[in-house]
């Protein structure tokens, strides 16, 4: 258990993350009165648990990118694969309770369905809908996977085919008669396992079960980065020829990992759709992607808890300043992008080591000083 | 000297002319209005010569009641009751009339008004523009009136345009299906099949199905289902071909577009190893240029001007020089450190393209802007059946015009030389004097440059918005990854082949599905050719 984690630091701050997440916060919100000041609400519940979702789907392309070389596009495709799976579960679950109170899914009837779609009548069942959570967007991963790193597509080409490969699939969502909803998507659930999705009860489990999730990826990670298979991960990721010299086929190891990132982001998805309440074809825009790659950037691209940090950072940020500045929320965000690349290459857990870095150069590797020189 | 004043007497006698015939129609207007018997009946004859736009105006007025007669010193006058006031019908002079009770309203019998109509309807077939009279004479014969047969036939022998003639032959066979007898049915089938009309299949299946009504001699009936099917079969295989020739120009304009701007990014990406994600944004610069120069000639020039329809020329180079301080900008202040990490580029580029985004929004409103093709671009050539736009036309020429400069530039100038020198080696072309920042500066902003041209020309054929270049960016990097990065030869063929494939898939398969389809052999295609079409040949490993 031990070898798990790097250092003692590394331990307590999981310990103490551990009891606040999964153990303070759901107490803080269950118990207290709703006047009280340690009341934690049902709205923050629920936004925290899709901050916890993102945190995950972050540590899915971290182990892609970060530890592997591989700048993934699509990590946004798998996280809605995930989220339509459980949402034909959830959609179904509806029965008779929607709008044209038929036991058909609302957008089926308002498109005419006599009945319903072969591929849909398995997701009664909340177990199969659960295993398609992590076999289709693994299966997805597998064929493009297989495909891509066959013909040794790397580096920026790599991350070029799979933003066209989430931009077809994109496409392909919108369209109404590809059975999924259209550019509505899947909306307005009633119930899940039988519990009120609404409910308060039910929302919390929600947000434990992702926080356990989250919990479970972050050993998973660490457990992986510790065997061999790691270590020829980030030997990858330093120099692929090389490794392909010493005898490993790099490209089972690739497809392995794509596969089980394409696994972990789709459970993100599928935890993530019954809090948010609605799944759509913008969940997997190409824009979406890039917003991603964002947040590991800006948490520390390569370490095992920046891409938890900067996800919770960056989308906190974006709550706040679409409410404070609707119109330019995007240029905010924009900036920070090019700053954090610019200045800050390890993102905020490395900036410590960064701002040391400057010290001792005495500012000599600040970038922007020979800009400034250059412009006066 | 002299040339233009030739010229300007040929106006003068031109417009004489005109004037001539205009005074002259109204003449006999305002005598078919006084007169009545015989003198009005050959004033009618005589009317039917002249083709102009007057005739249409008058009698409608006359057919609503809005003329008027009056007598003044013995003299009867016919006044036409307009929006200015009173127009006399004889030469449409304004007249100020006081005792307005001694109007008395003046409207033609019914004999007259369908004389009259007559010569409205087929005033046109002998109107000066062989345009006018191809949509006249087409518009007769598709309604299958027998009582315009007669005038279709008289006039078909005056006609000396052997592209109006055919539309003639073609109208007059179309009312024949309709009115004629057996023998002219058989004929007029056989001839609709000749001139591959495609607006006949409608007519001719019809009087297929109704073949036992409309035949006096049933047993004709085989015959005329035979000839029929070889008729049809003859004007959908010449409209498969029209189809297939109208699909290869479409595919190559869209091929032209998505030429200019993976040029820019074959440029940037391929060439500087730099995968500028804000060069979508690049593209709506182009398209907001455009749209700023059409609205600052409008507000020099006014909107109907000889000045304001070459908006579009000044818009080119402005745009140009407008994207391209944007791009030298760019990279001077970030993408200079960059280059060393082009996973990192990635992001960086993405960044600035959010914030070009939404600046467009904050600056010209989320909703698409309306730039407007100049009048000389709006018409589409006819080019043997198949309907060419002059604006398309416009852009796969513009397209290869920006081929041509580029590679002049790249082949035969001092900075093409010095490009490619960095883009090869840039250590080496540093140590030989080459000034290294400075070239990767100019060319970044040509590559941006080049976005922009292809935003111009997206304004002629699509939408200019915030967004509108996103749409191009992955289909652009699709184009520059097939046709092997750094190669613009490639970027050439791949872009006119993607352009075309799509083209032909999405009538087919509808837009998304034919996208996607495209997607998916690019995929297999990289299978078979990992390096693309061009792949360099080298013997050093990446890392």
């Amino acid at each position: 258990m031990l070898t798990l984690f790097d250092n003692k630091k590394e331990i307590i701050g999981f310990i103490i993350t551990f009891v606040i997440l999964i153990f303070l916060i759901p107490f803080l919100n269950a118990y207290p009165s709703e006047e009280s000041l340690f009341h934690v609400s049902n709205f923050k519940i629920s936004l925290w648990g899709k901050y916890i979702c993102y945190a995950v789907l972050a540590m899915s392309l971290n182990l892609l990118w970060g530890y592997t070389g591989l700048l993934c596009l699509c990590q946004s495709l798998f996280f809605a694969i995930g989220g339509y799976m459980m949402g034909m579960y959830l959609m179904l679950m509806i029965g008779d309770r929607g709008a044209y109170k038929s036991i058909l899914p609302d957008f089926m009837v308002f498109l005419g369905y006599q009945d319903l779609p072969m591929h849909w009548k398995p997701f009664y069942s909340f177990w199969f809908a659960s295993g398609a959570v992590l076999w289709v967007p693994g299966l997805v991963a597998l064929v493009f996977g297989f495909l891509a790193f066959r013909s040794r597509i790397k580096g920026v080409y790599f991350s070029i085919l799979t933003q066209a490969l989430t931009y077809a699939a994109c496409l392909l969502f919108f369209r109404n008669d590809f059975t999924f909803g259209g550019n509505n998507g899947f909306t307005d659930f009633k119930e899940i396992l039988g519990a009120d999705i609404n409910d308060a009860l039910t929302q919390r489990t929600l947000y434990i079960v992702s926080c356990l999730f989250m919990v479970l990826v972050y050993l998973l990670i660490s457990w992986i980065l510790n065997t061999k298979f790691g270590k020829v991960q980030q030997a990858i990721r330093d120099s692929e020829s090389r490794v392909r010299f010493s005898g490993y086929s790099t490209t089972h190891y690739k497809l392995i990992l794509f596969v089980v990132s394409a696994m972990i982001a789709g459970v993100a998805g599928a935890l993530y759709v019954p809090q948010v309440g609605i799944i759509n074809p913008d969940e997997m825009a190409p824009a979406k992607s890039l917003d991603v790659v964002v947040w590991v950037a800006v948490g520390g691209r390569g370490t095992k808890y920046g891409p938890i940090i900067g996800a919770i950072i960056v989308n906190m940020l974006k709550s706040y300043t679409t409410q404070a500045f609707p119109e330019s929320w995007l240029i905010i965000l924009g900036f920070i992008f090019v700053f954090v690349v610019l200045l800050m290459p390890d993102g905020i857990v490395g900036l410590p080591n960064t701002i040391k870095k400057w010290r001792q150069n005495g500012f000599q590797s600040l970038r922007f000083k020979s800009l400034i020189k250059r412009f006066i | 000297m002299l040339r233009f004043f030739k010229g300007f007497t040929l106006l003068f006698f031109l417009t004489s002319i005109l004037y001539a015939e205009e005074s002259k129609v109204r003449g006999l207007l305002e005598l078919i209005m006084t007169s009545s018997g015989n003198e009005q009946k050959e004033s009618l004859v005589e009317l039917s010569n002249y083709s102009d736009p007057q005739i249409k105006t008058i009698v409608e007025a006359w057919r609503k009641g809005d003329v008027y007669s009056f007598t003044k010193n013995g003299e009867s006058i016919v006044v036409q009751q307009t929006n200015s006031g009173f127009e006399r019908i004889k030469d449409g002079e304004l007249l100020i009339i006081e005792d307005q009770s001694s109007l008395k309203k003046n409207r033609p019998s019914r004999r007259i008004r369908k004389s009259l109509k007559k010569i409205v309807d087929t005033a046109d077939l002998i109107a000066l523009d062989p345009k006018v009279r191809k949509e006249a004479v087409l518009k007769l014969g598709l309604s299958q009136n027998l009582s315009y047969l007669d005038d279709l036939r008289r006039i078909f022998k005056n006609e000396l345009d052997p592209s109006v003639q055919k539309v003639f032959r073609e109208s007059i066979a179309i009312c024949l299906l309709a009115h004629g007898s057996d023998q002219e049915k058989l004929s007029a089938i056989e001839e609709l099949g000749i001139l591959k009309s495609v607006t006949a299949i409608d007519f001719i299946e019809k009087i297929v199905k109704n073949a036992p009504e409309s035949l006096s001699d049933i047993s004709l009936e085989p015959l005329l289902k035979d000839k029929a099917e070889m008729a049809i079969l003859k004007i959908k295989n010449h409209q498969s071909i029209l189809d297939f020739f109208g699909n290869l120009f479409r595919g190559f304009s869209l091929g032209s577009v998505l030429l200019i701007v993976s040029f820019g990014l074959a440029i940037t990406f391929g060439l500087m190893g730099i995968i500028n994600m804000a060069h979508g944004e690049f593209i709506a610069i182009g398209g907001y240029s455009c749209y700023v120069v059409q609205n600052l000639f409008a507000s020099w020039f006014g909107t109907h001007s000889v000045g304001f329809e070459l908006y579009f020329l000044a818009a080119i180079p402005v745009s140009f020089v407008v994207a391209c301080l944007f791009g030298f900008l760019l990279e001077k202040s970030f993408i200079r450190f960059l280059y060393k990490r082009p996973l990192e580029s990635l992001l960086a580029t993405w960044g600035v393209s959010m914030i070009m985004q939404q600046s467009f929004r904050l600056v010209f409103g989320a909703a698409n802007v309306q730039v407007n093709t100049p009048d000389w671009l709006i018409k589409s050539a006819d080019f043997y059946g198949v309907a060419m736009s002059y604006s398309r036309i416009f852009v796969v020429g513009f397209a290869l015009m920006v081929i041509l400069m580029t590679w002049l530039l790249l082949s035969k100038t001092h900075l093409g030389l010095h490009i490619r020198a960095v883009m090869q080696n840039r250590k080496m072309a540093s140590s030989l004097g080459i000034p290294v920042s400075k070239v990767n500066a100019m060319t970044f902003a040509f590559g941006c440059g080049l976005a922009s041209l292809a935003g111009c020309a997206l304004s002629l054929i699509g939408n200019v918005g915030p967004s509108m270049g996103q749409a191009y960016l992955v289909d652009s990097f699709m184009v520059v990854v097939i046709g092997s990065v750094g190669n613009l030869l490639g970027a050439g063929i791949s872009s006119f082949g993607i352009g075309i494939f799509d083209q032909y898939l999405q009538p087919v398969l509808g837009p998304v599905m034919g996208k996607i389809t495209v997607f998916f052999i690019i995929i297999l295609f990289l299978q078979w050719k990992p390096g693309g079409l061009f792949p360099t040949k080298s013997r050093s490993l990446e890392d």
